[in-house]
């Protein structure tokens, strides 16, 4: 027995956690996939008091897909997620694909993993490719939170220690939409040293009408990229415009150098994924009749 | 602090009180002296402790044994058909050398049945990513992926007669 003691509880509704969270406040954490908590308890690097584990939570399951919407209840595992791509989705398929291995999937789930907040983590920064929001529960009250107001720090969102991710929303691209994935690994299905995201749709008269470009592993959070967006909106996506988008989304960029990679390495890298990412979504698009 | 659980492992049930800070892999060690489950890193990295539950691997490392409560677990204790005949995996094994000092083959070999079910034939690339997801400091990995491929053809020839 590895973790620090802690006193369970297993709720069978989102209401019934909640109001557990709101009685321990910080001293709680909640247990969804365990993926990531449970290696933090083995190592003691989380110790929390009480674990709220909400696998009993009916109410907090589902996946579904409405009017371009793709909403993801907290039980959703990324399993689940990935064999709603395999036939409706690539983009999901291959940034799936690289989140860790299958066993990881098949209990971590993929709130869990957007409010975990790992900076190298591959989903948040798809939340923000695919303009999305997390909703939070806590006792009396319920609020929304857009991707680009959650991700403050490592390990760290906007969400309090009392409120429960109950569900994430993300805006499927629009129709005829490229995109593009890479990341860089030392083995498959690590953390990423750094990735990137890219989502582009044309107009008719090939111009560039809807830009979504994403970093992970470039710093404390993951980013989107409004330098690059920029330079692509409203413009056609020439190669060389692709190259001069990447790049000034590259420079834009302020990652860490750590053990693993220095920070002069992850821009250089950054700039080289984004213009493949880059290249291979004006590949994919297709132009509206 | 204490929880009962009932659980099912290899078709067998069983009920026992344990502590919430237990691991699955603990439970099933510890208490169900099932120590083909191996336990390697204890942090999710190895793989060594895969099981299967409800049919799908996990690691039984990054669960509690709490949160079995209700389901059914697979161990490689389950895997062959009977105490003389050997899983079509497990024959492949032994056939094409895919283990050295056998530790992280059980957990191998639970991920790799669950594998098998949902891609019947699967090309190299598709084993070794699979492998990804596992930890082998003998083979080198080529005869692991040798002997899951072998497996898969055994396992489809068998499906055939």
């Amino acid at each position: 027995m590895k973790p620090a003691p802690f006193e369970y509880v297993a709720p069978s509704s989102a209401g019934d956690a909640v109001e557990a969270l709101g009685r321990f406040g910080d001293e709680a954490k909640v247990l969804a996939g365990g993926q990531s908590l449970i290696p933090m308890l083995a190592l003691r690097l989380a110790r929390p008091s009480a674990l709220v584990d909400i696998n009993r939570c009916g109410d907090l399951e589902g996946l579904t897909e409405s009017g371009g919407t793709l909403s993801v209840g907290a039980l959703a595992r990324q399993r689940d997620l990935e064999r709603w791509a395999r036939p409706r989705s690539p983009l999901f398929q291959e940034v799936l694909a690289s989140v860790a291995h299958a066993p990881i999937r098949n209990r971590g789930t993929v709130v869990g993993n957007l409010v975990h907040a790992d900076p190298a983590s591959e989903l948040p920064a798809l939340l923000l490719c695919l303009d999305g929001e997390v909703t939070a529960r806590r006792t009396g009250g319920e609020r929304t939170v857009p991707a680009d107001k959650l991700y403050l720090a490592p390990l760290t969102t906007s969400l309090e220690p009392v409120e429960l991710a109950t569900k994430a929303r993300m805006t499927l691209p629009p129709d005829g939409a490229g995109w593009g994935f890479a990341e860089v690994t030392r083995r498959h299905g690590d953390f990423a040293l750094v990735g990137c995201i890219a989502v582009l749709a044309l107009n008719g008269g090939g111009a560039v009408s809807h830009a979504r470009l994403s970093f992970f592993g470039v710093g404390g959070t993951p980013v989107r990229s409004a330098a690059g967006e920029a330079l692509l909106l409203g413009r056609e996506p020439t190669a060389g415009r692709c190259v001069e988008a990447a790049r000034a989304a590259a420079a834009a960029l302020s990652p860490d150098g750590d053990i693993h990679a220095s920070a002069a390495y992850r821009k250089t890298v950054a700039a080289t994924l984004a213009e493949r990412v880059l290249a291979a979504a004006v590949g994919r698009c297709r132009r509206p009749a | 602090m204490k929880r009962a659980v009932r659980v099912k492992v290899n078709g067998k049930d069983y009920g026992r009180d344990v502590d919430v800070r237990s691991t699955l892999a603990d439970f099933l060690r510890d208490d169900l002296d099932l120590t083909g489950t191996h336990v390697g890193c204890e942090h999710g990295v190895c793989g060594a402790c895969t099981v299967l539950l409800d049919g799908a691997p996990v690691r039984s490392c990054l669960m509690l044994a709490a949160q079995a409560d209700g389901h059914e677990v697979a161990t490689i204790e389950g895997v062959a058909p009977s105490a003389d005949e050997l899983h079509p995996l497990q024959e492949a094994f032994w056939a094409k050398h895919g283990l050295q000092c056998g530790y992280c083959t059980p957990g191998i070999i639970m991920s790799a049945c669950a594998f098998l079910e949902e891609s019947p034939t699967p090309t190299d690339g598709e084993i070794r990513e699979m492998l990804a997801g596992h930890l082998c400091r003998c083979t080198g990995y080529h005869f692991i992926v040798e002997a899951i491929g072998e497996a898969a053809r055994a396992m489809a020839a068998r499906r055939k007669a």
